[in-house]
């Protein structure tokens, strides 16, 4: 099949960026979407141009390194897969695809379809963790734990950090990526404990990178790979206030 | 600085706490609609069905009720508007536009809130001016003097009758209790989610409320400059 691509192309960090035409010819509809770009970049390259940076590394739906807005959508128009998982057996022959990286003032642009997703690190580090050992595999069977928590620790953690969610978000807010990392630690008898402090940790770091605020518009679980659930963000709202009331009232 | 005082400060400065807020202040001015739709609703009842609820109204309380409520419901409304435009204004920043913008499942009421909400701020000036204050017509005048069981009032009736019968107003209103209903679609669901208190089970339930609520404020208060203004009710 044949395709014409609008890539946003941008030479570093403190370059404008643009817009730029690129005709794949003969791509063959059973390739995957990076598939796609790896051979429009063969092509590029053979013409003596610079190829189009994009972020990849599994290929396989679990790393959540892939980051691209097909066509205004996070991992393109299926729900559910990362776009190393959408092939072009999803496009129509002669289709104009525009193919733009995650996009939010937290996630500066590094080279073309390329972002710095550090903020999300950032944010783990000031409280997606559990501060103790807790064990291998067995010590884990040691402790009962409901199976209702169990499951929704289970769902939140499925997260694989990609960022679709902000880019999806009209206001490019963090708070389905915040919310599954507080709730996947929050759920477990493990990361109970520092609940509090974990929650308050994590929002504040999230304001810190200039994130913007979730409007219930729910755009980030739609474009969700995993489709993590927005409940995960009603819990965080809730978990946040309790949190703020402990930690005026209580906590020493 | 004191504990509530920093904590505070802290809550109301981070993005939850604001959306906190903006759903709290929100919830009075939900429960406020339809108690005032009611009120407004007996003007289909007759002119003294109405112009005896609103001596009763200003009469709750030795007269201090109404303006009790008034000062709270400003108050609150001033604090929704402020903080709404603060978090508009941080996700503005927060997006570099794409340029090939997409949406998946937003609704469109929840997209345009900020300029539904801003139209309804234009509105409540408007409003409060035109039957309030009644600045620049004689609705406080002689003319809209009347008595009820011998007591003096103020004549609502005609005050309404009046004022709907001038066509730039009640187009002016039914824009703004149109974009009123959108606003409302959205902020109704968006208390329970922002204050925690939505789940999966009860999403479908909450949404449909949510619509429910907001067209029978949109019928009942569109009702009256439609009878007034298109049907000629009581002109």
């Amino acid at each position: 099949m044949n395709l014409t691509l609008k890539v946003w192309r941008q030479d570093g960090p403190n370059d404008k960026g643009r817009i730029e035409t690129h005709e794949a010819r003969d791509i063959p509809e059973e390739a995957s979407f990076l598939e796609m770009l790896d051979i429009v970049n063969e092509g590029i390259i053979t013409g003596g141009g610079a190829p189009i940076a994009f972020d990849h590394d599994c290929r396989e739906g679990i790393c959540g390194t892939c980051s691209l807005t097909i066509n205004g959508v996070p991992h393109g128009p299926d729900r559910g897969v990362t776009a190393c998982q959408l092939h072009m057996r999803r496009f129509r022959d002669g289709d104009t695809i525009w193919i733009e990286p995650f996009r939010a003032h937290a996630f500066p642009v590094l080279k073309d379809l390329v972002v710095d997703r550090s903020a999300f690190d950032r944010i783990i580090a000031a409280g997606g963790y559990v501060s103790v050992r807790t064990g291998a595999a067995p010590d884990a069977h040691a402790i009962p734990v409901e199976k209702e928590n169990a499951d929704a620790a289970f769902d939140a953690a499925t997260c694989i950090g990609c960022g679709a969610c902000v880019a999806a978000c009209k206001n490019a807010s963090a708070m389905l990526f915040v919310s599954a990392k507080a709730s996947h630690l929050n759920h477990l008898p493990q990361g109970e404990p520092e609940k509090h402090r974990r929650v308050l940790g994590m929002v504040r770091q999230m304001d810190e990178e200039g994130f913007g605020n979730c409007t219930n518009q729910y755009e980030c679980e739609a474009a969700c790979p995993k489709s993590i659930s927005v409940d995960n963000i009603a819990l965080l709202n809730r978990n946040y206030a309790a949190a703020t009331a402990h930690e005026a009232a209580v906590a020493p | 600085m004191n504990v509530l005082a920093r904590t505070t400060t802290s809550f109301a400065r981070s993005s939850i706490g604001k959306k906190i807020i903006v759903a709290l202040t929100g919830i009075p001015l939900l429960l406020f609609l339809p108690g005032h739709l009611a009120g407004n609703l007996l003007v289909f009842v007759g002119p003294d069905a109405i112009n005896e609820y609103g001596l009763w109204l200003h009469n709750l309380g030795h007269g201090a009720a109404v303006w009790v409520a008034r000062a709270g419901l400003l108050a609150v409304f001033a604090i929704h508007v402020i903080v709404t435009i603060q978090l508009t204004r941080q996700n503005k920043a927060a997006r570099p536009a794409y340029a090939h913008p997409g949406t998946i499942q937003a609704s469109r009421s929840s997209r345009i809130m900020i300029w539904s909400g801003l139209t309804i701020l234009a509105f409540v000036i408007y409003h409060i001016l035109h039957f309030t204050a009644r600045v620049g017509n004689d609705f406080g005048g002689a003319a809209y003097k009347t008595t009820v069981h011998g007591e003096p009032a103020h004549d609502v009736y005609k005050m309404m009758i009046d004022g709907f019968s001038w066509a730039p107003a009640s187009i002016f209103y039914m824009i703004a209790l149109t974009l009123l209903c959108s606003h409302l679609s959205h902020g109704f669901a968006s208390v329970f989610q922002t204050l925690g208190l939505r789940s999966a089970k009860t999403e479908g339930l909450i949404k449909f409320l949510g619509w429910a609520y907001a067209l029978v404020i949109w019928l009942g208060f569109l009702s009256i400059p439609v009878a007034i203004w298109i049907f000629g009710y009581g002109r």
